[in-house]
């Protein structure tokens, strides 16, 4: 029942992560990243990382893309106020696409399958391991990874300052 | 899965369902009750005893009214947002332990849905996506007062979630678990958390009456500024929806408050209980003491929504940002620092 | 500038308290002033089943009077009529017949009468002008009905009921 499961989620992410690219109304687009949010989460809950699925789904589905929806909803994008895209735009838009996908299809290669058999705890995705995992070999990046965030979030305080104001 | 257990939760799953509807039936009756009496009136009395009937009359008002939908409206998203504001509202049912285990028929039947190690966590993440039923109803609708009300939805919901986290990872530090049943069994007798964690539990109060959006903090639907709110162009069923998800919320979170900071199902002489009156008499005892906390936290939702005015959103902001969230941290390093000195 | 008439104060905000700045003590002290209404009586009268009483110079519906033996005492002289200031009030005079002595006082009656009561503004000049006694604002309500002419009050509606021999 497993991979059926999967199978499904999968082409249902697939799904709507194209229709993130297609869809002409750019809320469309957004609510359908979040959908695509939403099959992550299940593909988490299927390899039992439970700590991770809800993470995905409080953070990016109910953080992060609210606020997305928030800027696109204030700007109020349609096909009258859109600015005219000049073909030099579309050129690079092109060779970074291109790009992409070379790097997607170079980083296949290097693919194997998945061998089930790697995990080899497969409650690792629970909190108690993850933690311990996090807070014992992986300490500094975790921590660096912090120091990080916590620097953005300055900048971004920063930045909302008007100057002399500092 | 044996079948059982599918009828098991089947049943459960549609036991809670209904008891959330009707509670919320009946808590737009007691809200109208509560202010009229607040107010040295009467409130509704002509339909039925007491006016007992009132929800029926209204529901089908609800029913009757023509439906509307506006012509520039995004049809589907216009349908999708109640909906999604009902679904948010009703699944966090569905973590919270309403009693302890019962034994029919030599089964022993867990009155818990589902119990997640992440239960806390599930709860937080319902609650954070209870907020895009409201905003795609607000954009759906076209309106720019509606847009206007669902953005303030949105930026209030995501500031006091921040803080309504924080407060829940002092209580984290006390509990050691994350899941709802543990938390609960750790309260036993008069253990509540409340007497650990008074400080995180104000916070958490504050933040579920933002999250709830309830009076002071309904500034989504304030009408004086937004002439309904997000739902202002919604009619009928839809609006019933709406109103509808709100009161749900209200005794979701009044059951989350009772669970995680006031004992849920334990009460003192809860042992006294189980030892004289034993078999299934004593859970159902438990569960129906949970029932009473969750009646007097909603009847103190409602007791101060008719006592303090509306915050102007400034206040709202500062309180959240500036009041709160700097007292949840001050909260966590007290609380870890007390939990470090103990187990030194 | 100084003010003329010294009574001027100026008043300088003190800085909030801790309390006041907390603002929990002071909502409490809201959520008790509003309990204490809880368990006070309620001020509502349910009206269609009980009436609240009305004041001694209480103008309600107009009646017009009988005398002790039962007879009509208006005698249709238009006083009220040209004394109201609305124009709400008309009637007929008719003869009285031998046979009707024992229904009208004078020989003179009126055959109509007619108010009507969307006009009427309830001041009570029809009551001061009637030389006879005849006519008293001493009625109830006048009851909310769906179309104007069922406003008009006649005859059948003002006239006091008969006297009943006991």
């Amino acid at each position: 029942m497993g991979t059926s499961v999967f199978y499904f989620v999968a082409a249902l992410s697939i799904l709507f992560s194209l229709m993130v690219i297609f869809s002409k109304n750019p809320i469309h687009s957004i609510l359908y990243l979040i959908l695509t949010f939403f099959t992550f989460t299940v593909h988490y809950v299927l390899l039992n990382a439970q700590f991770l699925a809800v993470v995905n789904f409080i953070v990016y589905m109910g953080a992060i893309m609210v606020l997305f929806l928030f800027v696109l909803m204030l700007l109020n994008l349609n096909k009258e106020n859109e600015p005219n895209k000049s073909a030099l735009l579309k050129i690079v838009g092109v060779i970074a696409g291109c790009c992409l996908i070379v790097t997607l299809i170079g980083s296949l290669k290097s693919v194997s399958l998945n061998d089930p058999l790697v995990l080899r705890n497969p409650n690792l995705g629970l909190v108690k391991n993850l933690g311990k995992e996090l807070f014992g070999p992986f300490m500094l990046p975790f921590e660096l990874s912090s120091i990080l965030l916590l620097s953005a979030m300055v900048g971004a305080v920063l930045l909302t300052k008007k100057e002399g104001n500092i | 899965m044996d079948l059982t257990f599918v009828i098991e939760k089947f049943a459960l799953v549609t036991i809670l369902f209904a008891i959330s509807l009707v509670i919320a039936m009946y808590s737009t009756y007691a809200e109208r009750k509560v202010a009229a009496f607040l107010q040295d009136r009467l409130g509704p009395d002509r339909a039925g005893i007491f006016g007992l009937l009132q929800p029926l009359a209204d529901g089908v008002k609800m029913f009757m009214k023509e439906e509307i939908v506006p012509t520039n409206a995004n049809k589907w998203l216009f349908m999708i947002g109640p909906g999604l504001a009902m679904l948010c509202a009703c699944i966090g049912t569905a973590v919270i332990p309403w009693g302890q285990d019962i034994v029919i028929g030599g089964r022993t039947i867990a009155l818990q849905v589902t119990d997640i190690n992440v239960g806390v966590l599930y709860l937080f993440g319902v609650v954070s996506l209870g907020v895009y039923g409201v905003m795609i109803g607000g954009w759906a609708s076209n309106n720019k007062y509606s847009l206007l009300s669902a953005i303030r939805a949105a930026s209030q919901n995501i500031s006091y979630e921040i803080a309504m986290g924080l407060s829940i990872i002092a209580l984290l530090l006390v509990t050691n678990t994350m899941s709802l049943k543990e938390i609960v069994a750790q309260q036993h007798g008069w253990h509540w958390n409340v007497f650990y964690q008074p400080l995180g539990f104000i916070i958490f109060l504050i933040c579920a009456f933002a999250e709830t959006n309830r009076a002071p903090f309904d500034l989504p639907e304030c009408e004086t500024e937004l002439i309904g709110g997000y739902h202002t162009e919604y009619s009928s069923m839809k609006l019933g929806f709406y109103l509808f998800a709100e009161y749900i919320n209200m005794f979701v979170s009044s059951a989350v408050m009772a669970t995680l900071y006031f004992g849920g199902y334990n009460y003192p002489g809860m042992d006294w209980v189980a030892i004289h009156i034993g078999g299934n008499l004593a859970p159902i005892i438990g569960t129906l003491v949970l029932f009473v906390k969750i009646f007097a936290f909603i009847f103190f939702f409602m007791w101060v929504r008719w006592t303090i005015p509306r915050f102007r959103y400034d206040q709202l902001m500062g309180l959240g940002w500036r009041g709160l969230i700097p007292f949840a941290i001050a909260n966590i390093i007290i609380t870890g620092l007390v939990i470090a000195i103990k187990n030194f | 500038m100084e003010s003329l008439s010294k009574k001027k104060k100026v008043l300088i905000p003190e800085p909030l308290s801790l309390a006041e700045r907390l603002y929990l003590p002071t909502i409490v002290k809201g959520l008790a002033t509003t309990i204490s209404h809880f368990f006070k009586k309620s001020a509502t009268i349910r009206y269609p089943e009980v009436e609240r009483e009305f004041s001694t110079n209480w103008r309600g519906m107009h009646s017009l009077k009988r005398d002790e033996e039962g007879k009509e005492r208006c005698t249709a002289c238009g006083l009220c009529a040209l004394s109201c200031p609305a124009e709400a009030i008309t009637m007929l005079a008719a003869e009285r017949k031998p046979e009707e002595k024992h229904l009208y006082r004078e020989e003179k009656y009126a055959s109509v009468y007619e108010i009507n009561m969307l006009r009427c503004i309830f001041c009570g000049l029809c009551e001061e002008a009637c030389p006879k006694e005849a006519i008293y604002l001493d009625g109830p309500i006048v009851p909310s009905d769906y179309l104007r002419k069922d406003f008009i009050y006649g005859k059948d509606k003002l006239v006091e009921a008969p006297l009943t021999v006991k």
